[in-house]
């Protein structure tokens, strides 16, 4: 069982993402070419004293609703997160809350993009519905395979579970479908066409200023909460030899952050039609047929 | 704090129901029917079914994340930038709703509720978890049947292209000429 | 909270719901209007489920079965616009009135 967390923890917990969003993102600005790890500090700097832009007939309060909903929306899903055997809130139902707080991110994309009254930032809008279309399935189905495993959806016993063997080791399929849809959640990576240069940004096309702020560090606390996610539920949390269990739930979500960051610069942008056939053809069948291998492998425990 | 929450969520549930009719910028209509679903799930959560109140908000937000999409796609005037007004018979709607909203009221308020038998479960979600797969299976398997049917009839009546379109004629192309290729190298 | 009040909400959504779906010329506001009223019954079912009959699992079942009509109701009614749109290029239901003469 999770120890419950003290109170404090509510207001450490979104200090505590947002320092862990600025390291990755100036970890991805160190391995840019030309870019150095001051990069982020820099821009948000820039960002806050540049001159606001307008566009016309634009639905400022859809927009802003919109940008502040994605980093609402990442810190929300986080209550769940466990660092070592404890989390802010270790719900019944912490794998559907999750689940549903990372799809508020669909609605938070989508009218950032629509707010702007602007072509291109309302095709980023759509980009990320498709691909949202294309990884929301797989990605449930992952995530209901490692709760299958521990027969619970409450995080902590799925920790508990794997005091032995990591679900990664038995449930290779799932944790790697995991990984992809944690990229495309946050439009990261190979799944940035919904901000993509091609559009000119996509989603966040006419942001400026705060806005922009808010929404591109809402996207990092997205990437950085759904890849710590990946932690409890496949890497077995905060098991670990000779380590206490923070330091171990550190040391993995660092070493899931590297990865995927070092991913982003070997593999090219995926377009989302192509994904969301991957994704239907291939990754649902594998995703339903790994559920049903540990399905057999819990009823005849 | 329940009763504060409920009066709260009860509000914003009703007052963003009725903007949805109101106005005239069809993503607006769209966020406030998702807020006003998304109290019901709030609701949900108050009357302690966890689960079944997380999963409302979970498919909610994607519902109408997807309407959007076809309120955009559908209407003469999605932003609202042209305020008019696309509605018919408002009066005798009113009228029929006015009555119906008096008679359940009437209902809710006169019938003779029995009084509550048993006791909530500790945990609902195992509760339903196991009547779904026991003695509610045959509700289960419908429920999936009615979807797969679903899904199959929507593709059909949704695309306009049939087997002969990608096939040929005789169905007998190597290839199906899709206008957009998939992921999969075919 | 009691049984009464969380009815009266759900039939106040239901009400809301049923004035959009009669008067609203889209085909999409229309459904709209529906899901709102699908969203009473659930609530409906719900408080029903806690302050009736709590340990029968039923109530919560009927829930289960009020959330898949909505998705059903959505996924087959935009089916349908996208099907009249292809044949007729019509969004009303004003103008999908056919059958009726």
């Amino acid at each position: 069982m999770t120890d419950p967390a003290p109170l404090w923890a509510v207001l450490a917990l979104p200090a505590v993402l947002a320092g862990a969003a600025w390291a990755v993102a100036s970890f991805d600005a160190v391995l840019g070419a030309g870019a150095r790890a001051a990069w982020p500090g820099r821009e948000a700097l820039r960002l806050l004293v540049q001159q606001p832009r307008r566009t016309r007939a634009a639905d400022v309060p859809l927009t802003r609703l919109g940008s502040t909903l994605l980093p609402v929306a990442a810190v929300l899903a986080a209550v769940v997160l466990p660092l070592g055997f404890r989390s802010v809130s270790d719900l019944p139902e912490g794998i559907v809350w999750f689940n549903a707080m990372e799809a508020l991110a669909w609605a938070a994309v989508w009218l950032t993009g629509w707010g702007p009254n602007s072509t291109l930032s309302l095709i980023g809008g759509y980009r990320f519905l498709a691909q949202g279309l294309a990884y929301e399935l797989p990605h449930m189905l992952a995530i209901t395979t490692a709760a299958l495993g521990a027969e619970s959806l409450r995080v902590g016993d799925v920790v508990d579970a794997q005091a032995g063997l990591w679900f990664a080791v038995w449930m290779p399929a799932a944790f790697g479908i995991y990984l992809l849809s944690a990229l495309a959640m946050s439009f990261w990576g190979p799944f940035d066409q919904p901000a993509g240069r091609d559009v000119a940004g996509g989603a966040a096309a006419e942001l400026s200023g705060v806005d922009r702020i808010v929404f591109l560090s809402g996207r990092w606390l997205l990437f950085v909460v759904a890849a710590a996610f990946s932690v409890p539920l496949f890497l077995g949390g905060g098991h670990g030899p000779l380590l206490p269990g923070w330091a171990w739930t550190l040391l993995k979500t660092a070493v899931v952050l590297a990865f995927l960051v070092w991913a982003r610069r070997r593999i090219p942008t995926v377009r989302m039609e192509r994904y969301v056939e991957l994704a239907w053809v291939v990754l649902t069948p594998l995703a339903v047929a790994q559920a049903l291998v540990v399905a057999v492998v819990v009823l005849n425990r | 704090m329940n009763d504060v929450a409920f009066g709260l969520l009860a509000a914003l549930a009703v007052v963003s129901g009725v903007m949805v009719f109101r106005f005239d910028s069809m993503a607006r209509a769209t966020f406030s029917l998702l807020t006003s679903l998304l109290c019901v799930g709030g609701e949900m959560l108050l009357l302690g079914l966890d689960y079944l109140g997380i999963v409302t908000v979970l498919m909610m937000t994607i519902e109408m994340a997807i309407m959007a999409v076809f309120m955009v796609m559908f209407m003469m005037n999605p932003a609202g930038l042209m305020p008019m007004t696309m509605t018919h018979n408002k009066k005798g709607a009113a009228v029929i709703c006015g009555i119906a909203f008096v008679l359940l009221a009437a209902g809710v308020l006169l019938a003779p509720w029995p009084a509550r038998q048993g006791k909530p479960p500790a945990d609902p979600t195992m509760d339903l978890g196991m009547s779904l797969m026991g003695p509610q299976m045959l509700t289960m398997m419908v429920l999936g049947m009615a979807l797969f049917a679903t899904i199959v009839a929507t593709v059909v009546l949704a695309t306009r292209r049939g087997r002969y379109d990608r096939f040929g004629d005789d169905l007998r192309a190597p290839q199906a000429s899709d206008p957009v290729r998939g992921g999969v190298g075919r | 909270m009691n049984l009464e009040l969380f009815l009266l909400l759900a039939s106040a959504l239901f009400c809301v719901g049923l004035f959009g779906a009669l008067t609203q010329q889209s085909i999409v506001m229309l459904m709209m209007g529906l899901e709102l009223m699908l969203g009473g019954v659930i609530l409906a079912a719900a408080s029903a489920w806690r302050y009736i009959a709590p340990a029968a699992a039923e109530g919560q079942v009927l829930v289960v079965v009020a959330i898949t009509a909505m998705a059903l109701e959505m996924a087959t009614g935009f089916a349908v616009v996208t099907a009249l749109f292809r044949s007729r290029e019509i969004d009303m239901t004003d103008m999908a009135a056919e059958l009726k003469e």
